[in-house]
């Protein structure tokens, strides 16, 4: 994989994860560019598409886009699922995920993406063991502010 | 405010953020930000040390500001500090703000790899996984510099904990993959392979991706893998839903390892062991047979992970291409998906069939599905589903079904999306011409598309259209009846005007005889649609009507009525103005049979590969071009006499006259009469760098050509405008020429273009290399280019350098026979006397020899003979022949493929004036042009 982005329907760009090196123009031009088409296709539409030489593989949840490109080689229906266990991830961390768990902890979806995907392979599938990692990190933290959700994001299981 | 869900609070951070979301417009953004900044400046500058959770709170929110779009300048240093805590969530925090926000300051770089280190060393399984995560999520070439040695031990190390093998093996591969030369293969690298039977699934994943990439480069040192991978899908495929535990995904067993084991096996041809390639084939067996049982869950995710399986173990029956069963298998399956009601899978399936369509096995079995692909060319509503049938229709195209599929595919044109038209055009091009039968099915074809997507119809295509129609004069009379129909159309496409005139201007006479079409009438036509059309358009035209003067003289007059025309004669762009000059000149001055002559009916174009084919493959090749229009204005303007005026009153052809050089050859020598050469042939010029748009060889060409067989610098060519130097080397096979073109004239030539030239034998045994040139060179300046020399075979012929120029306003073209001589590729070989003689006779069959007898043409000199032996390449072998007088020499010709021996023996007869050569190697091709090459030396 080259890249992993996360982008609003308005567009906002969430989070970006390159696996390759690019200058930041480079990566500021491939994300609005990328932004712009994957927006401007209609719901029912099939979840890969060529982009330059790469392929496009994406998959909307709620508000949230989850947009990944992939050499020539590279399985489109396995990478559709890495972004779904990707999503499961977030959303057994934070509970019912929702776009503002990833605008607010921003610092934990990165973690738990490097948990999961490393140098854009993956490193772990197993929901137990990426957790594990993170929630470990979690007890050594000194203090824990009582939470509360906007269960906005996902909404109801039925999205995925 | 929404609250943090878990972990570390940092509540200065989400008031932060609220603050940004709640902002109104773009400008209160950047001015809260400001002040943020300016805040955390003030705190890293501040006296009082922070504590590591400010720190954290203050980079964590400097890597907000950095994602939301704004550069930041300031807090690395803070985030490299925080690399040495010993809390988690502080390091963590701090290799974060690393991973994405580095740069190569190198000073930072040497903290940074210094803080990874320690937390590699530390045998905190924590803080080494994310020193491991750092060093990949980065990954340049200075971490790869520092840790590439580190990495492999880890991984391998009987006591590393699964978690971190799996960011090791990852972590390598990202080194590997930016700077393979860092991470060199050593004992770590059978221990890696062994990985693949590790128990923790986990590490499994991570370690096949690391040996896929390493074993598509040494194939050889990751043999083993393949049967070792085949085990372990075979354990995989057959467990049972639930085995695997946490590994199993919507009751599919590890799906991602999987899909990892099946492209490992894609490095690698079928398993030659036949247990393991039984067993393979039995894996392959069961993943094609779950397709077909029911489903074990109605979640997308299921049908998704198990066809993902799927569609790599189709790859990898496709990749093996040797088991025909599976092969039809594979297709059958995906013809089913063709009709899937999910979009994805349709989607898939034609793109996998695209690949499948190449096998001879399975060609005929995609063939069958070739009404649904076209169904989906009509009715599948996502325009990149539909971008898949075309492709697929493509491969599937072979001469029964082309009929069909170039009628589809013309029709899905009329509607097809703006940005895959020209990629279709390209294709029915293709498709017309390869599979044409019967060429008026194939001229109809091509003017259909121009009449269709006229504006996607690049010039290969029309170009192509016109080769084809000129070299079958079967099909010209229905080319020039079917334009001319074409032409009748109210509004026309400026390509047709492009192609009726020329084809009309070339086989008008052929449909003249109808009434309907007579010549005035094709006149009127065509001139109907000159002012509608661009310049280019109309310089062929201007050709076209003075082609009609010969075809029909009793146009004549209309046609110079034009020419004069004031619109014509005094027209602005000069490449018309200096066509309507010279054509309306030509048309007075000469006679009939010179008309004849020089506008005859173009020569059979050489054949060879379809330009069309070779830009739908985008072929970068090392374009001598530099200005591909401008190169080709410049041959359009050799058409038809170029711009060279051809002076009053002289008949052309029959007094020649380097001024009368009608053909603009330039310093090429006066063109005899009779039809003029192909490399002269009337618009020829316009397509490509056809070898024909070349000037016959300078005068004095061969000589120098000779001169430069047994030495490598000197002057190649010379005439009033230019001077050719070369200085060459040559070592083993390989060699380097540096040729300088020295500009004699005090005026710029433009559109400086040299061209290296091969016939296709040659280039399959010589390979040259060269960029091209600047295409202007100063009055008095020099230019150098430089070749790359590659001897692959041995070869008799020799390139051909053409050099083609503007210099004041005139068209100068130049052809010299470059030097590259088989002997150059000579290593001298010392020898005694004994050995010679040895090997002498063992080189003694008929084939092996070749000898010449020739008469000497310089005086016969002892010591200039011995010096051009040694120029030869040879070396000059003394005290061996029993005659004093005679020469041998004993030398190896380095090709790429081969080496070849070559002993040689010169006889000098004083009296007679003669020589005789003999040349004894283990090629008889090699022998004989040694041959050729030195006797005419002597």
């Amino acid at each position: 994989m080259q890249f992993m982005l996360l982008f609003s329907r308005q567009g906002k760009l969430r989070l970006q994860k390159w696996y390759v090196p690019l200058s930041d123009k480079e990566k500021k031009k491939i994300t609005r560019e990328l932004v712009q088409t994957v927006l401007a296709r209609k719901p029912k539409m099939c979840s890969f598409l060529e982009w330059r030489d790469l392929k496009i593989v994406y998959k909307r949840y709620a508000s949230l886009y989850f947009c990944c490109a992939i050499e020539d080689q590279d399985n489109e229906l396995i990478t559709l699922e890495i972004i779904h266990r990707y999503v499961e991830l977030l959303d057994k961390y934070f509970g019912s995920v929702c776009e503002l768990d990833i605008i607010f902890n921003f610092e934990k979806a990165y973690f738990i993406l490097d948990e999961f995907l490393l140098g854009g392979e993956v490193q772990e599938t197993s929901k137990k063991n990426v957790l594990k990692a993170i929630e470990q990190a979690d007890l050594l933290q000194e203090k824990t502010e009582a939470m509360y959700h906007n269960k906005s994001f996902i909404g109801s299981k039925k999205a995925y | 405010m929404p609250a943090v869900s878990k972990g570390d609070g940092m509540r200065g951070l989400a008031v932060f953020i609220s603050d940004i979301r709640n902002c109104k417009s773009k400008e209160a953004e950047i001015k809260r930000i400001n002040k943020e900044l300016a805040n955390i400046r003030s705190k890293f500058k501040g006296d009082k040390a922070l504590d590591g959770y400010s720190k954290k709170k203050y980079v964590c929110k400097l890597l907000f500001i950095f994602l939301l779009g704004h550069d930041i300048d300031f807090g690395h240093m803070e985030a490299v500090n925080l690399l040495s805590s010993n809390r988690y969530t502080e390091k963590q925090i701090g290799y974060l703000f690393i991973s994405v926000l580095v740069n190569s300051n190198s000073e930072l770089i040497r903290l940074i790899n210094n803080a990874v280190k320690n937390d590699l060393a530390s045998r905190n399984p924590s803080f080494m996984g994310l020193a491991l995560h750092c060093i990949a999520n980065v990954g340049s070439r200075e971490m790869a510099e520092a840790f590439a040695a580190d990495v492999p031990r880890i991984l391998v190390a009987g006591d590393t904990m699964d978690s971190v093998k799996q960011s090791a093996a990852l972590c390598l591969l990202r080194l590997y993959r930016t700077s393979p030369d860092l991470v060199p293969m050593g004992d770590w690298t059978s221990r890696v392979v062994h990985l693949l039977n590790d128990q923790h699934l986990g590490v499994v994943t991570a370690a096949t991706s690391l040996i896929t990439t390493l074993a598509q480069k040494n194939p050889e040192e990751f043999k083993t893998s393949v049967s070792l991978a085949v085990s372990r899908l075979s354990r995989i495929v057959t467990s049972a839903s639930t085995d695997l535990q946490d590994y199993t995904y919507y009751f599919v067993p590890a799906p991602w390892l999987s899909v990892k084991l099946l492209r490992l096996l894609q490095c690698y041809p079928p398993p030659e062991d036949p247990a393991v390639r039984g067993r393979l084939t039995e894996c392959l067996e069961t993943i094609l047979n779950k397709a077909q049982e029911p489903p074990k869950s109605k979640k997308v995710q299921h049908s998704n992970a198990k066809n993902a399986v799927l569609f790599e173990a189709i790859s990898l029956i496709i990749h093996h291409d040797s088991e025909p069963n599976l092969l039809v298998r594979a297709c059958n399956q995906l013809g089913q998906f063709l009709q899937h009601r999910e979009t994805n899978l349709r989607y898939l399936a034609l793109e996998s069939m695209c690949t499948l369509a190449s096998s001879e096995f399975s060609h005929e079995a995609v063939k069958t599905h070739i009404e649904t692909v076209i169904n989906a060319l009509k009715t599948e509503r996502d325009v990149s589903v539909r971008q898949r049938a075309v492709d697929l229709l493509y491969a599937m195209c072979d001469r029964s079904n082309a009929q069909q599929i170039v009628a589809e595919m013309l029709s899905y044109l009329e509607t097809a999306d703006y940005s895959i038209r020209e990629e279709i055009v390209l294709k029915v091009a293709i498709l017309a011409e390869k599979y044409a039968v019967d060429y008026t099915w194939y001229v109809d074809t091509i003017l259909n598309l121009i009449r269709i997507a006229g504006d996607y119809v690049s010039e290969e295509v029309w170009y192509r259209v016109i080769q084809i129609v000129i070299n079958r004069d079967d099909v010209q009379g229905y080319a020039a009846k079917t334009v001319f129909e074409a032409l009748q159309a109210p509004a026309c496409h400026e390509n047709l005007v492009k192609v009726g005139g020329y084809i009309l201007g070339e086989f008008g006479n052929l449909i003249a005889g109808d009434p309907r079409s007579s010549p005035l009438i094709q006149f009127d036509l065509l001139h109907s649609k000159f002012h509608l059309c661009g310049a280019p358009t109309r310089a062929l035209l201007l050709s076209t009507y003075i082609k009609f003067v010969n075809l029909f003289p009793e146009v004549k007059t209309t046609i110079q009525d034009v020419l004069r025309s004031d619109s014509q004669l005094r027209n602005a762009d000069v490449e018309l103005q200096q066509r309507a000059v010279e054509y309306l000149r030509l048309s007075t001055v000469a006679s009939t049979d010179i008309l004849a002559t020089v506008l005859e009916e173009m020569p059979p174009f050489p054949e060879r590969e379809s330009s069309i084919l070779a830009k739908l493959k985008k072929k970068k090749g090392p374009s001598t071009v530099t200005d591909l229009e401008e190169a080709k204005r410049e041959r359009g303007s050799d058409i038809n006499g170029g711009p060279e005026p051809a002076p009053a009153g002289t008949s052309a052809a029959s007094t020649p006259s380097p001024s009368a050089d009608l053909l603009g050859l330039g310093a090429a020598p006066p063109v005899p009469a009779g039809p003029p050469p192909s490399s002269g042939g009337l618009l020829v010029d316009v397509f490509s760098d056809s070898p024909s748009a070349v000037a016959p060889l300078a005068p004095g060409s061969e000589d120098n050509f000779a001169r430069f067989v047994c030495k490598n610098n000197g002057v190649l060519f010379e005439n009033q405008l230019l001077q050719i130097g070369l200085k060459s080397e040559f070592r083993q096979n390989l060699g380097r020429m540096f040729i300088f073109y020295g500009n004699k004239t005090s005026t710029q030539f433009l559109h400086f273009t040299p061209t290296l030239i091969c016939s296709d034998d040659l280039q399959a045994s010589l390979s040259l290399q060269t960029k091209p040139v600047d295409p202007t060179v100063d009055g008095g300046a020099q230019v150098q280019q430089a070749v790359n020399i590659e001897c692959v075979s041995d070869f008799a012929e020799a390139p051909v350098l053409n050099i083609q120029f503007r210099y004041g306003g005139t068209f100068q073209n130049v052809s010299v026979k470059l030097p590259i001589t088989l002997n150059k590729f000579f290593q001298p070989t010392e020898m005694a006397s004994q050995d010679f003689f040895q090997r002498w006779k063992q080189l003694s069959s008929p084939q092996q020899e070749v000898q010449s007898i020739f008469r000497a043409k310089h005086p016969m000199d002892t010591e200039i003979t011995k010096a051009k032996i040694i120029g030869f390449g040879s070396a000059l072998l003394e005290e061996v022949d029993p005659n004093p007088a005679n020469f041998v020499g004993a030398g190896i010709i380095h090709t790429k493929t081969t080496q070849i021996g070559c002993l040689l023996r010169l006889e000098p007869n004083l009296q007679a004036q003669m020589y005789r050569l003999t040349l004894r190697t283990s090629k008889e091709s090699v022998s004989q042009r040694l041959c050729e090459l030195l006797s005419e030396q002597f």
